[in-house]
């Protein structure tokens, strides 16, 4: 790295030239600004990556991989490089460690089908975590319930934290993967993921970790990790929804049998037999979403050029802000209070329903998430039903983070708190 | 402000401040029904006593936003001493007055007090909160086991779920 990168690093983030970048945000919602703090459910776009998108549309558009016309050529290679791009955002050996689906969703039941499936057998169990959003528990029960497996559950602590002194009785001779989220999407959490994996491969055991909520916040290396499968939405980090992609391991990918059929997976078809395409393709399935792919690179390579630790930073600083600010207001309490945390804030308030607290603040132009985030076991974990929730990106502010405080105690004064 | 003062009148906020007939389990109650909202967790389990035909006690229990909360409780006031079939044209109106933007305009008259829920017609995302006791109330009356959910399952799928905690 240069010594021009590293002192670019240091300087702290300028938002309002970021924000120019970002439509969406300047507009009024209920006659007051947009404070849009609900990022963790999604990310709003920069003109880059709208650019990108309708660019496509405007010049490029053409099926992949199948024409020998400009067009067609020209999609292939813009889709191809999107693949490109994902892997070196990743640090993944080769392009083709990469394959686009939908969303993380999609990637985990991926691996559920192809990759676990096949090796799984009754009385075999899959260890997820306490934390785990609905998306990384679902497909392993629906496979458990196949197979006659079993779930195994690594708990959290009070703060919100792994109990790692759990994992090592957790991982057992019966278990045949780990999956676990890199960023809890309902506390915040950073999970320790490098000694999280070298704890389970000691047992023989690959991991698949949840990084929807990791990538837009923390560098990510999937060789330093040494993790299986990363999994990660586009649209979660600045990019287009229905894009995501799954890394996985080389040889993985190449042990497991396609999972849907149709198009660019095939090789040849007869009515006798098909031979299928080496992955990444084997696992793409039918016209891929190509704008997704490009507006999805064109999102990564904006992050890149704003610099993630410049933007991890502002963001660090927008939570501990907003930390001590909620903190102040009486009756709230927060949940998840993670040594190593994303900029995420979930928090519960004495006297006011969490969808209480979503209407009025959205009535002060206030964007935030409320309900149970997708996390019901964590939400009984913590004796709640629900919880609000404020999610931070790179363009927010500390004034929203003073409107947040401020819209907070508008909630107490309406519900005569 | 205004429309959110319509959402939160007054008497809504009080109710939810001290709900009535909470967390009362009345003597000789002989049907139940327990009412979940999947999106928000907001649930309350409805117990009535029901004689001649007659909603002769009426309680809940259970945990919800301000607005079902106070449904709720408006709830249980509204429908004890009234027959069976006065209680199923009450859960009828209020469901046609927090549910339509045009409602019948005879129903204003047949909902009295619990006109201050029509706040909840300007957002959408609420109108749920309203209805869930209501529904619930409803599904006791008529004796339906199990639970009332706001988002219709198609299906519920188990998985044995092993040690951890």
């Amino acid at each position: 790295m240069t010594a021009v990168t590293t002192g670019a690093m240091t300087l702290p983030l300028d938002v309002e030239p970021i924000r120019a970048q970002f439509p969406v945000l300047h507009q009024e919602v209920n006659g007051q600004p947009l404070a849009y703090l609900d990022n963790a459910a999604t990310t709003q776009k920069p003109r880059a990556v709208i650019d990108a998108v309708s660019g496509f549309y405007e010049r490029d558009c053409a099926n992949v991989h199948r024409g020998v016309h400009a067009l067609s050529a020209r999609a292939t290679e813009a889709y191809e490089a999107a693949r490109g791009s994902v892997q070196r955002r990743l640090n993944a050996r080769r392009p083709g460690e990469i394959v686009f689906v939908r969303g993380a969703t999609e990637a985990i039941n991926l691996v559920a089908w192809s990759f676990l499936r096949p090796r799984l057998q009754a009385g075999d169990e899959i260890l997820v975590t306490e934390m785990e959003h609905h998306a990384n528990i679902v497909p392993w029960q629906l496979l458990c319930q196949q197979i006659g497996a079993q779930l195994r559950v690594v708990p959290v602590t009070d703060s919100g934290e792994l109990r790692l002194e759990a994992l090592d009785g957790l991982l057992g001779d019966r278990t045949r993967l780990l999956a676990l989220t890199h960023v809890s999407n309902a506390l915040g959490t950073i999970n320790p993921v490098a000694e999280i994996v070298a704890r389970a491969h000691a047992r023989g055991v690959p991991v698949l970790v949840d990084g929807a909520q990791a990538l837009p916040h923390v560098a990510m290396d999937v060789q330093a990790l040494d993790v299986d499968f990363y999994v990660f939405s586009g649209h979660k980090t600045y990019g287009p929804s229905g894009i995501g992609a799954l890394y996985g391991k080389h040889e993985h990918l190449q042990a497991m049998p396609p999972w849907q059929g149709g198009g660019e997976m095939i090789l040849s078809v007869t009515f006798d037999r098909t031979t299928f395409a080496a992955p990444p393709l084997r696992f793409e399935a039918g016209t891929p979403d190509m704008e997704g792919a490009i507006g999805l690179a064109a999102a990564l390579e904006w992050l890149e050029s704003v610099g993630l630790e410049r933007a991890a930073a502002h963001e660090r600083e927008l939570l501990d802000h907003a930390t001590r600010a909620l903190r102040s207001v009486p009756g709230v309490r927060i949940i998840g209070t993670a040594a190593e945390k994303a900029a995420i804030i979930s928090f519960t308030m004495e006297g006011a329903h969490p969808h209480d607290i979503g209407t009025i603040l959205d009535h002060e132009g206030i964007a935030v998430r409320t309900g149970h985030h997708c996390a019901q076991p964590l939400m009984r974990r913590f004796g709640v039903p629900a919880t609000a929730r404020a999610s931070f990106a790179l363009y927010n502010t500390h004034a929203e983070v003073e409107r947040l405080v401020e819209g907070l105690h508008q909630v107490r004064r309406v519900l005569g708190r | 402000m205004s429309d959110l003062r319509a959402l939160y009148e007054e008497v809504i906020l009080e109710h939810n401040r001290k709900p009535r007939n909470y967390m009362k389990r009345p003597e000789g109650a002989n049907r139940s029904a327990y009412g979940f909202n999947p999106i928000c967790g907001d649930e309350f389990t409805i117990h009535m006593t029901v004689e001649d035909g007659v909603v002769k006690d009426v309680g809940f229990e259970g945990a919800g936003c301000a607005i079902s909360t106070a449904s709720a409780s408006m709830m249980t006031q509204a429908v004890m001493g009234k027959t069976e079939a006065e209680a199923e044209a009450l859960f009828e109106a209020v469901r046609d007055l927090l549910t339509h933007d045009h409602p019948d305009p005879a129903t204003a008259g047949r909902v009295g007090k619990l006109q201050v829920l029509t706040g909840v017609r300007e957002f959408p995302m609420r109108v749920k909160c309203a209805t869930l006791a209501w529904h619930t109330m409803h599904a006791a009356m008529h004796g339906v086991d199990g639970t009332v959910n706001t988002e219709e399952p198609e299906e519920h799928h188990q998985c044995a779920i092993g040690g951890g905690h």
